[in-house]
């Protein structure tokens, strides 16, 4: 019996899937971010699905308007022409297969035994309430607010490392 | 109603999928997607879990995922462009200096 939110779900698992491995067998570069792309718009609809309407936002702006955005700057950055020719996997290869299959057959099997702890306070009422934002803004500027502090000089280092890296030295 | 089973189980999957493109890949670019990859598979999963635990915790966690995300794929791109205007290559076989 395949009901609406069922049907829903197993749309978005097929395509994220199989777009998944769409993009990592790709010859181009290019090819792999765009199919990421749509990738990141399948999980923000999850989101949705799972009512959390803020970390949908954030994925869209985040990984699909700067993260892939960066990518397609490097891609285009460098000079890949070569890439046509070469070849697309390396010496690991099949050693990766049996390992991903191999980690996949041990989470799909004990991940049956997984049970859920003790509900907590943000039911989906509460959070209709308060709206979703304001749920999560409050959880993290007062419970998670040193985590978030830190995030902040994670992502100054990320600055700073990002520009002294790919600075032109210049000999003087 | 979506059991929970099936959300960690495509979590899973994607996981192991950005594992094999991790390892399988020679294109050190490719090989970052895949990581982008893995990062995705487990926000799904926190997201999943912190809904049906009635938690936010799951979710704030998500968020500090993508930030770290962010400053990842920030300095890797970075470290990418490095390597090609010193190597001419973006292949992690070709990059051997280090090896003993």
């Amino acid at each position: 019996m395949i009901t609406l939110p069922v049907f829903f779900f197993l749309y978005h698992a097929l395509v994220i899937v199989g777009l998944s491995l769409v993009t990592v067998s790709r010859r181009n570069p290019v090819h792999s971010v765009l199919f990421m792309l749509i990738i990141f718009f399948h999980i923000a609809s999850l989101y949705l699905f799972l009512n959390a309407e803020f970390i949908a936002a954030i994925q869209i702006i985040v990984y699909a308007g700067a993260i892939l955005v960066l990518f397609l700057f490097v891609v285009f950055l460098l000079d890949l022409r070569a890439e046509e020719h070469a070849d697309k996997y390396s010496m690991s290869q099949p050693a990766g297969a049996v390992l991903a299959l191999s980690l996949f057959a041990v989470l799909a099997s004990t991940m049956r035994g997984f049970v859920l702890g003790p509900h907590g306070i943000y039911g989906i009422e509460k959070i209709t309430e308060m709206t979703h934002t304001k749920a999560i803004g409050t959880v993290l500027y007062t419970k998670y607010l040193f985590p978030f502090e830190v995030a902040s000089v994670v992502l100054l280092v990320a600055i700073v490392g990002a520009i002294t890296l790919a600075k032109r030295h210049t000999k003087s | 109603m979506v059991p929970l089973y099936w959300y960690m189980l495509l979590s899973a999957a994607v996981f192991c999928i950005g594992v094999y493109g991790f390892l399988a890949r020679r294109n050190v670019i490719l090989m970052f997607i895949s990581i982008e990859l893995m990062l995705n598979a487990v926000n799904i999963n926190l997201v999943a879990i912190s809904h049906y635990m009635e938690d936010l915790a799951g979710q704030i966690l998500s968020f500090f995922v993508i930030t770290v995300a962010a400053a990842e794929a920030a300095i890797g791109l970075a470290i990418i462009i490095a390597l090609f205007r010193n190597k001419e290559t973006v292949h992690v076989d070709e990059m051997k200096e280090m090896q003993g």
